[in-house]
């Protein structure tokens, strides 16, 4: 039987959704192994880049962070901030951004910024980068998170990223024009949103987790009728992962 | 006579270029991101010439961001994000700041105030963006009334209006410019006419540096004309818009300065180990800025051996297999 780590498991959920040809917004961890791993496994078109202006990176090296040099050598274009933003907000790109939060709600909304009063925070974390803004602009997100019930919770205590907002329709009236939460990929399983209530929804529990547990670890009811065991790795998709995407082990 | 007559007016120290731009209570802006190309000799100046009540305006700035809040310069913070990768998921002294109370900040996203600097250097007073609708940033005021009076603070925060071209419902947000008394970039390159040309990503610095009203640039080296001017494409800003030129080489270090050095994870994690505590980082200000008359002895400390792992291959832009866990 083949071992793997939840990252490996995580990276490989969040790889499988890529689809050929849709520009793919990555951050670091997880998200830059998902990132790798889609081009390399599922979708070979899909072009990787980062919010630092960075398009379409070599990655012989895995970045620790968007502004690492390794998001600039091999690039077809080193942009700005600016340019990049237009990017993902462009009408004619399909554009898929990886984020990852302290906490999320039932509508795939984010916090990044703090706990507790937001003047005086119990916990004071990093703020938005450009998350706000590809929450904003992005045809689509997928979050990914530790699945517990701090971090999935019934009100979010800072909102910095806007998913579905309040559920419905309420995303586009705020003035969105598209996008919102495709999935949030956790520990314990894959989540999707119901298309008319824009509620998370639980579609894949991985190899060896219960439904129950993932019921337990959130604190929001969470609709689980349709869910299926994930398909686990396969030794190919790790050997990808394990020997191109990160040989330096530094995220794996 | 001057080696380089062109910008002799311009060309001065890091002490100079500091006492002369960068004052008391001064709105700064300094280039980079995260664990790139920060000025981090000229924040490192800063703080050794004791410069206080700053009212810093930055995107993503990491290190030089951290070091200038835990050094005390900083009263008031406009951020986008305070994380240094995976050496801070949160920058340590901004975090403590916040949590304690002692600094007054404002929360933004990357590409608003990227449109806030753009504003600034485009000289228009706000600039229109959709980035944030229905978000906390677009509710929630870190600055207070009292605030929102005080030198360059802008009077309100955001504003959100009806799209003025549409018929139906449709939201905008209008953001105030931005126009820093003084920014700092890094650059690879300045011409000895004084052109400048940054390597690798720019991020905002051509923004940053646009909207201020001082520029100090420092750099890795200073080229002759004919080299600067034979590709003018790959150049960043013209000379008329810098106002210091300081030669820094290795002067963005423990951060990275694409083609020339990658950063520092040794450095790094030593600070992120002495950030999290209040005496630890204390010591570490001791050593490594205030322990220091310049630069050149600031390199010493570093030594050549950690010099040379993170030296960048000049072809790829980074030091390849560098072990930087």
């Amino acid at each position: 039987m083949l071992t793997y780590s939840a990252n490996e498991m995580m990276a490989l959920a969040a790889g499988r959704l890529i689809k050929d040809g849709d520009i793919v917004f990555a951050g670091t961890g997880v998200s830059i192994l998902a990132a790798t791993a889609a081009k390399r496994i599922y979708a070979p078109k899909a072009v990787v880049f980062f919010e630092t202006g960075g398009i379409d990176p070599i990655l012989e090296e895995i970045p620790m962070a968007v502004a690492d040099s390794r998001v600039m050598y091999g690039t077809c274009l080193n942009a700005g901030l600016i340019e990049a933003f237009s990017i993902v907000g462009h009408r004619k790109l399909h554009t898929v951004a990886f984020l990852g939060a302290a906490q999320i709600d039932r509508y795939g909304n984010l916090n990044t910024t703090s706990l507790g009063e937001y003047h005086r925070p119990k916990t004071r974390f990093p703020g938005s980068g450009g998350a706000c803004d590809v929450a904003s602009f992005a045809s689509g997100v997928i979050t990914f998170m530790l699945h517990d019930k701090r971090r999935f919770v019934e009100q979010l205590d800072y909102l910095t990223s806007v998913g579905w907002y309040q559920g419905g329709s309420s995303r586009k009236k705020l003035g969105l024009r598209r996008g919102g939460a495709i999935a949030v990929v956790t520990n314990l399983g894959l989540m999707k949103f119901d298309e008319t209530t824009r509620e998370m929804v639980l579609a894949q529990y991985y190899p060896g987790v219960s439904v129950t547990q993932i019921v337990e670890n959130t604190s929001f009811p969470i609709n689980v009728s349709g869910a299926v065991e994930a398909i686990p790795p396969s030794a190919e998709e790790l050997r990808i992962l394990r020997e191109e995407v990160d040989p330096q082990k530094l995220i794996l | 006579m001057s080696k380089y007559p062109e910008i002799a007016d311009k060309l001065m120290s890091l002490k100079e270029a500091v006492r002369r731009f960068v004052r008391n209570g001064c709105q700064l802006s300094i280039g980079g991101f995260t664990v790139a190309r920060n000025p981090m000799a000229a924040v490192y100046e800063v703080v050794r010439q004791g410069i206080r009540d700053i009212h810093l305006v930055c995107h993503s700035n990491g290190q030089g961001l951290d070091v200038l809040i835990g050094a005390g310069c900083v009263k008031r913070v406009e951020i986008a994000y305070g994380g240094n990768g995976r050496y801070a998921p949160t920058c340590f002294r901004f975090r403590k700041a916040v949590e304690q109370g002692r600094i007054e900040f404002e929360d933004y996203s990357n590409y608003q105030m990227s449109l806030r600097f753009l504003a600034g250097s485009l000289s228009i007073p706000f600039i229109a963006t959709k980035s944030g609708l229905g978000s906390d940033l677009l509710r929630v005021h870190g600055f207070s009334e009292e605030i929102r009076r005080q030198g360059k603070v802008a009077r309100k925060k955001f504003e959100i209006i009806q799209n003025p071209f549409a018929e139906e419902e449709d939201h905008v947000v209008l953001l105030p410019a931005l126009t820093p008394d003084v920014a700092i970039v890094h650059a690879q390159y300045v011409g000895d006419d004084g052109t400048v040309r940054i390597k690798g990503l720019t991020f905002a610095d051509v923004e940053q540096a646009k909207s201020a009203d001082a520029l100090i640039v420092t750099c890795e080296e200073i080229v002759p004309r004919s080299f600067i001017r034979l590709d003018p494409d790959q150049n960043t800003l013209p000379p008329f818009f810098v106002d210091a030129i300081v030669k820094v080489p290795y002067g963005a270090h423990p951060t990275a300065c694409f083609g020339f050095y990658d950063y520092d994870p040794k450095h790094l994690n030593h600070y992120k180990k002495v950030a999290k505590d209040d005496d630890s980082f204390k010591e570490y200000l001791d050593e490594w800025v205030y322990g220091v008359a310049d630069h050149e002895e600031y390199l010493n400390r570093v030594g050549a051996a950690a010099l040379l792992d993170i030296k960048a291959n000049p072809f790829v832009g980074y030091a390849q297999g560098l072990d930087r866990k």
